[in-house]
């Protein structure tokens, strides 16, 4: 009778010894001991960052949040200034991304001719690619002075009543920074939004072109609807991935802590930027132990992105599964 | 129709509402195109920047020549150290990372119950959101204080960023694999391990070589968890992981930040170097992908 135990759902169950053999042991008890692994090394992570922050935290505390110096001369810390610019920066990169990544979505699903949807959605994908390092070199020598001479000065005269909008100064911008982010979270957040408009199902769409319903109007009365749970999680994650760059945006961006400004045409440093440039530089232990604070304000945010990404797919997927 | 309509203005005949309908949503596809050719447009102008200033850069010795520092004039000088230090830093990251990754796939899709296995999938999600500067100044802390900087502690700090990804490409493809093929081996008396190992594995070696190269070719151009751990370096080529080794990504970063014309010449052209490398790399494996999908996708129906 056991022999045939081992077929259908049963095939997936670990063995509990029964019958076990030893070659069987030793292959579960090694893979078992690598994804112990795996777990493991994220609470390794969580232990070791933390750990290297317990000086910061504890001479500064929560107050490091709100403290907007950075000065390692007189030993005064502050992150306020960093979590500015991450915001400025990564929120301005999803604003220009999203609508871009939705359109993208909708153009491989539903627009372009099948020859052409293989290849542009390899094509967006191969953007995802390109190593943030190169990005960066192209931030801060090509792009950087054209935003400087020409699309700055030219946002400013005609928005300039906006303060967000005001004159560069240098080549090194809050707003080239945004640019760079935007091109390195636009294919995450197009790639998960298109599976998600072909996850749409065919009869909802077909009953609304029946209707008489113009194409715009079956994607914002069909598609958006049914796919919106999906987009935000795609848009945290994307949101994500931004606030966690830290080399093209350390490139481009100008390094400058001496205050925040809403001017998108100023210099400014973010959170992950400012570790990257100062990874050399940190001399005292107070300083080293607060720049891995700045990184356990970054696990937490990732953490944080994560774990709300999922949760959102969780409850989209299981209402669509109740739905059908 | 149009009797049933409240005060139907003149202005807003059915067949105009109609017209301006269709007109939005005209407007609409245009701005879809449009997003899809500005992505495309982006991804073209920044391979020709690179292209365009890399190519005149482009010879022999930046891959055989080491830098000289100060040069003064024409001096024959490339990237050499950058070159073997990356080769070395990668290799070793994947000879740490594939097998690590593959066993937890194989656990996770072969062995573990249902709760165990969600539970360690999330992780593995969240190793692979935690931004890879967050895993430099964890390798920082954990290898480098102390010890000093080292090839091994950048390809640890490597490895742990490739992991996630080696893991779940090779899940995907192991939930590929049909069920009656297990089911076959095992009703033969095939012990499970060999069933796993030698039925189960083959199948899906297209999909795990495909996720390994899309790995190796996300962290080939990895800078940030390099700086911490494997930076700090000299001109000569070194071939020793116990040392620091120099990285193309750190080399054309540090190039970048230089003030000198002839240094960010170097820089595109190592950065053409790595961008031709990861194009070719993820576009073929993409291809592999397609192909080997399409084989599975045969031997289940």
């Amino acid at each position: 009778m056991s022999t045939f135990d081992a077929t259908g759902s049963d095939a997936r169950r670990p063995f509990t010894g029964r019958r076990a053999r030893p070659g069987d042991l030793l292959l579960q008890g090694v893979a078992a001991l690598a994804a112990l692994g795996a777990t493991v090394l994220v609470v390794l992570i969580a232990y070791k960052v933390v750990d290297g922050a317990r000086l910061s935290l504890s001479t500064f505390g929560l107050g490091f949040l709100t403290h907007t110096v950075w000065d390692p001369v007189h030993g005064r810390f502050g992150a306020a200034e960093f979590l500015g610019d991450t915001a400025l920066t990564s929120i301005g990169a999803l604003v220009l991304a999203t609508p871009l990544a939705l359109g993208i979505a909708l153009f491989l699903t539903e627009l372009a001719p099948r020859w052409v949807r293989g290849p542009v959605t390899a094509l967006v994908e191969t953007l995802a690619a390109i190593p943030s390092v190169v990005i960066g070199l192209w931030g801060i020598l090509v792009l950087g002075p054209v935003m400087r001479d020409h699309v700055i000065p030219a946002l400013h005269s005609v928005l300039g009543f906006i303060p967000l909008f005001g004159p560069a100064s240098t080549g090194s911008t809050v707003f080239t920074a945004i640019i760079v982010l935007t091109i390195m979270i636009l294919p995450i957040v197009s790639s998960i939004s298109r599976e998600l408009f072909l996850g749409v199902p065919a009869e909802l769409k077909e009953a609304a072109f029946g209707l008489g319903a113009t194409r715009w109007e079956v994607v914002r009365g069909v598609m958006f609807p049914y796919a919106r749970g999906g987009v935000a999680a795609a848009m945290i994650l994307g949101l994500g991935r931004a606030v966690g760059e830290a080399i093209a945006v350390a490139q481009v961006i100008g390094a400058f802590d001496n205050g925040f400004s809403w001017n998108l045409g100023n210099p400014g440093d973010t959170l992950a930027a400012k570790i990257a440039l100062d990874y050399q530089g940190a001399t005292t232990k107070l300083e080293i132990s607060s720049l891995f604070y700045l990184g356990v304000i970054l696990l937490v945010f990732s953490l944080v992105v994560n774990l709300l990404a999922q949760w959102i797919v969780r409850r989209v997927s299981r209402r669509q599964g109740l739905a059908r | 129709m149009s009797t049933f309509e409240s005060s139907p203005s003149p202005l807003t005949r059915p067949q105009d509402r109609l017209r301006r309908r269709r007109a939005t949503s005209r407007g609409m596809e245009l701005l879809a195109w449009l997003a899809a050719a500005i992505a495309v447009a982006i991804l073209g102008v920044v391979v020709y920047s690179v292209a365009r200033r890399g190519a005149s850069q482009l010879n022999l010795d930046l891959i055989t020549k080491a830098p000289v520092p100060f040069a003064i004039g024409n001096v024959k000088q490339g990237l050499a150290n950058a070159f073997v230090g990356s080769l070395v830093l990668v290799a070793l990251a994947a000879a740490m990372a594939l097998p690590v990754g593959i066993l937890v796939a194989i656990y996770l899709n072969e062995f573990a119950p249902g709760p165990v296995k969600s539970a360690v999938s999330l992780v593995l999600d969240v190793l692979n959101g935690i931004p890879s500067i967050v895993i430099a100044i964890f390798v920082f802390g954990l290898l480098v204080v102390g010890h000093g900087q080292s090839g091994l502690a950048g390809s640890f700090a490597l490895a742990t960023l490739m992991l996630p990804l080696v893991a779940r490409a090779t899940m995907e493809v192991l939930a590929l694999v049909p069920d009656s093929l297990r089911e076959a081996s095992l009703g033969l008396g095939v012990p499970r391990w060999r069933t796993t190992l030698s039925i189960v594995l083959p199948q899906t070696i297209g999909g795990v070589i495909t996720g390994a190269v899309l790995a190796v070719a996300r962290i080939a151009g990895e800078t940030a968890p390099l700086l911490f751990t494997s930076s700090i370096v000299g001109n000569a080529v070194e071939w020793n992981p116990t040392k620091a080794l120099q990285s193309v990504p750190v080399a054309i970063w540090e190039l970048s930040e230089s003030p000198t014309p002839a240094d960010h010449a170097r820089a595109w052209a190592a950065a053409l170097v790595l961008l031709l490398f990861i194009l070719c790399a993820s576009l073929g494996a993409r291809w592999l992908a397609s192909r080997s999908r399409r084989k599975l996708g045969r031997a289940t129906r």
